[in-house]
Formats: C-alpha cells, structure tokens, sequence
C-alpha cells in the first residue's frame, strides 16, 4: 500500500534519508522507531508530500507520490495525517475540525457528513465534546479529536507523528487505547513512536531508523525482542532505560 | 464677542457638515483600503514568485510617497492623464491607495503568524492553496491582525484631515475656514479636536471590546 523505494532526501546539504527500501501492506499496523533526529518524520512527512524528496519512489497503491505535483492533494485525501502537536483548527469546533475535510475538500453533503463525524467522536470517545473548542479540550481529547478528523476523510491509511508525545503522561492511555481500537479494525497505519510496550502489542511490523536508513526491518516481536542489529539492540537498550 | 456657548452654538452647523464629511471620506477608504490591502497581503503569501514581487514593488512604492503628493497627484496630475475626479473621489482614493499599504501589511503580518501546523493540518486533508487560505489561514490571520488594523483605523481616521489640502471640505478644513473668519482660533480648533475625539475615543473602545470577545474564541 505504501512503498519506499530507494528514498533519498536531503534539506540542503544535509542528507536526512539515504535510501530508504520498505513497504506498508494494507491492513498492517507499522511503529517507526529510531533515535531523535534520524529522521523519522521526514519519512512520514514524505509520504503525504508535506516535504518532497530527491531520489527513489514513494508509492501509495502504485501511485508516485510528488509533493509537487496536482495529484499530491488526491492522495493527501487517501493518506490522512496525524500530527504530534495535535494541529486542530483552533476557530472550529470539535465536530467542526471533523467535518471540515469531508465538507470541504470531499465535497459530500453535510448532513450525512455530520451523522458520521458524530459516530467518529463516539468511537474515540468524545460525544459530550462535540461543541466544544480545541482550547477547552485537555491534550489527549485534542489528539482523539485529531484523529477523528483523520478517519472522518474515509483514509486508506494514516500517518502517526508520535501521537502522544507531547501529551502528559496521565492522557497517553486513552489515545494509545484508541490506536489500539483501530489496529484491531485492521486500519493501515505507520506510527512513529517512542512507546515500545505500545509497538509490541499493536504492531505487526517495525522499521528501526538508524541515520536516514531502516538498520533492521521484521516482524514486531523479532525486531523489538530479538533484535539482530547491534545498533537497534542499543536503541531498544537505551529506551528501556529511559522507562 | 457673544459668550461662549452661543458662538459654539453658531459653529457647530458648519463644523457638523465636516465631521459627516470626515465619516464619509474614512468610511469610504477604510472598505478600499481593507479590500486592496487584502488583495496585496494575499498576492505576498500566494509563494508564488510572479505575484509576490509585483505587489511587494507596489506596496514600497506607495509607501515611500508622502500622502500629500498623493492626493496632489491624484487630484492634479491624473486629470491631465484622462482621470477627471471630484476633490472627495481623490481624497478617498489617494487615502484608500495609502492605507491599502499599511493594512496590507498589517493582514501579511496575520497571515504569517498563523501556526505553520495549521497549514501542514490543512494540505493533510488535501486543500488546495485557495480553500486553505479562506477556511483556514485568512479566519486565524485576521484574528491576529486585529489589533494593529484597529491602529491603522485610528490613523486613517486622523489623517482624513489631509485631505483639506485638495479642498475637500471635511472637518479639519471647516475649521480652517471657520477659524479664519471668525479669528475666534481657541474656540473653533478646540471643537474640532473634541470632535475628533468623538471619534477616535469610542472607536478605540470598540476595538478593546471585539479583540476581547475574539481572543475569548481562541
Ligand atoms: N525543515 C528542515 N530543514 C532542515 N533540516 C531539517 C528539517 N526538518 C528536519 N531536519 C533535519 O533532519 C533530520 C531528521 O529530522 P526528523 O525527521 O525530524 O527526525 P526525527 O523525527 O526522527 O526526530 C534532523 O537532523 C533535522 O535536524
Ligand atoms: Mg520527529
């Protein structure tokens, strides 16, 4: 569904990913993982054409992914978007920040639309909060918001930036429990997360970035517990630690 | 002399006609000012290189004109180009092409503080440039630029008395007139800085009460 070929990119002078090979099957729940600055993001930011890239292929469903060309904004639809700061219109309301994408950019009648973005705030939990503004939401209603907003556009796929990393600690539970939800629902999702016990239990696959390239790829299970790669045995290591 | 609450009384007929005037004229440019000023604060964040550059060259050039010479050249120069206007269509213009500057700005200035996060949210359920700008970006950005489009407001409300050097008859030129034939100097450009005051003070209060109310929504 979503195909790394050779991915090249570099800001500047500085090349961030040095060929990329990997791929997102459909229904697959994938964790990113990888140190600070190896440039995690850059590789999901990629995929929906908010950074564009220098070499190789992205391919979601066979198309090419260019952050430059008209197509990029149809396959921004199928693609949605997660963000680690949340990014909710702040002039909108919690259903509104939901519906705005369907109504807008979809095109699809409104009523309908509101009958299935108040479906969405029930599945992550969010009913009573419908009409309510973003700066009277906590962090963790915020990224439920978010990502109501993200299934609200019917995505083939959604792209994680470290969902509840700015989150405080007593809300990463409700959205890591709603990403769960999904991945049961079989969503096609490529997280970047820091939350190994989380990756475990949800990911089928995970990517261990290592300086712009995946230093080890596999099953969850096998990378995160029986890594092979001195360079992710040291990663998971130190992460552990921190936890 | 007859006391001083007659001879008010005897002013204000005239001085009210230039205050009506001095409404009209800022009113007026307010709407064209806000309208061009939208459109070259649009043009300098389309990120388009061929649009941006024409508006920037445009705004400088304006700005660096004193308002004088504008109005003069819009009520002078252009009749001979085939521009004929009356004294309070330049008047409105040459302020409205001023202003249109500065509140350009003002809502560039808006439109660049709104979250870069905000943009990255909107291109991720696939707007467009457009539907970006007026979904998303324009309803944040004006909310910023509140306050200081409220300053510029209470600037061109003042300097519609430039206008007086094309003959417009506006409030600040009534008094002139008025002042002149009657040598009675103290009273008549007290009245008309109370009267602007009339003006400038409620709208000042006004803008405090909208920017609260909007920084509530936020
Ligand atoms: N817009 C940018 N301009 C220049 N350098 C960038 C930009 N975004 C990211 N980088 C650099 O790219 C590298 C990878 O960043 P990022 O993808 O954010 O890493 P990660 O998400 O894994 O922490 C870092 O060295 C970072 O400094
Ligand atoms: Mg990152």
């Amino acid at each position: 569904m979503i195909r790394f070929l050779n991915l090249h990119k570099s800001f500047g002078r500085h090349e961030v990913l040095t060929g990329i090979d990997a791929e997102v099957e459909k229904g697959q729940v994938v964790c990113l993982i990888g140190a600070s600055g190896s440039g995690k993001s850059t590789m999901l930011r990629c995929v929906n054409g908010l950074e564009d890239y220098q070499k190789g292929d992205i391919l979601v469903d066979g198309e090419r992914v260019d952050a430059h060309a008209p197509s990029i904004h149809r396959i921004r639809t199928r693609v949605a978007m997660v963000f680690q700061r949340f990014n909710l219109f702040p002039h909108m309301t919690a259903l509104e920040n939901v519906m705005e994408g369907p109504v807008q950019v979809l095109r699809e009648p409104r009523e309908e639309v509101r009958a299935r973005a108040e479906e969405h705030l029930r599945r992550v939990g969010l009913s009573d909060k419908r009409d309510f503004y973003p700066s009277a939401l906590s962090g963790g209603q915020q990224q439920r918001v978010a990502i109501a907003r993200a299934l609200a556009m019917r995505p083939e796929a959604i792209l994680l930036d470290e969902p509840t990393s700015a989150l405080d600690p007593e809300m990463v539970g409700e959205v890591l429990s709603v990403l769960r939800d999904l991945a049961q629902e079989h969503m096609t999702m490529l997280i970047v997360t820091h939350e190994i016990q989380f990756a475990r239990e949800v990911a089928s696959n995970v990517f261990f970035l290592d300086k712009g390239r995946i230093a080890e790829q596999g099953l969850a299970e096998q990378v995160l517990v029986h890594p092979q790669n001195p360079r992710t045995q040291d990663f998971l290591r130190r992460v552990r630690h921190v936890m | 002399m007859p006391p001083l609450s007659e001879r008010m009384l005897d002013y204000l007929p005239l001085l009210a006609t230039g205050l009506w005037r001095t409404v009209a004229v800022t009113v007026l440019a307010l709407i064209l000012a806000s309208a061009l000023g939208l459109v070259w604060a649009m043009l300098r964040s389309s990120g388009r290189r061929a649009l941006e550059l024409p508006a920037r060259y445009i705004v400088e050039f304006l700005r660096g004109i004193p308002i004088l010479v504008v109005l003069f050249y819009i009520y002078f120069v252009m009749p001979e180009l085939g521009l004929d206007l009356t004294a309070f269509q330049a008047g409105v213009l040459g302020l409205a092409l001023i202003y249109s500057c500065y509140i350009g700005e003002t809502f560039r200035g808006g439109i660049a503080a709104v979250d870069k996060g905000q943009i990255e949210a909107a291109k991720s359920i696939g707007m467009k440039h457009r539907r970006m700008m007026r979904r998303i970006v324009l309803p944040q950005a004006f909310r910023i630029a509140l306050p200081p489009y409220g300053n510029n407001m209470v600037m061109l409300l003042k300097d519609s008395s430039q206008v007086s050097v094309i003959s417009v008859a506006e409030l600040t030129m009534q008094g002139k007139m008025l002042a002149s034939s009657t040598f009675d100097n103290m009273t008549v450009f007290t009245m008309v800085a109370l009267l602007y005051l009339c003006l400038t003070i409620p709208l000042n209060m006004l803008m405090r009460r909208v920017e609260k109310r909007m920084g509530a929504a936020l």
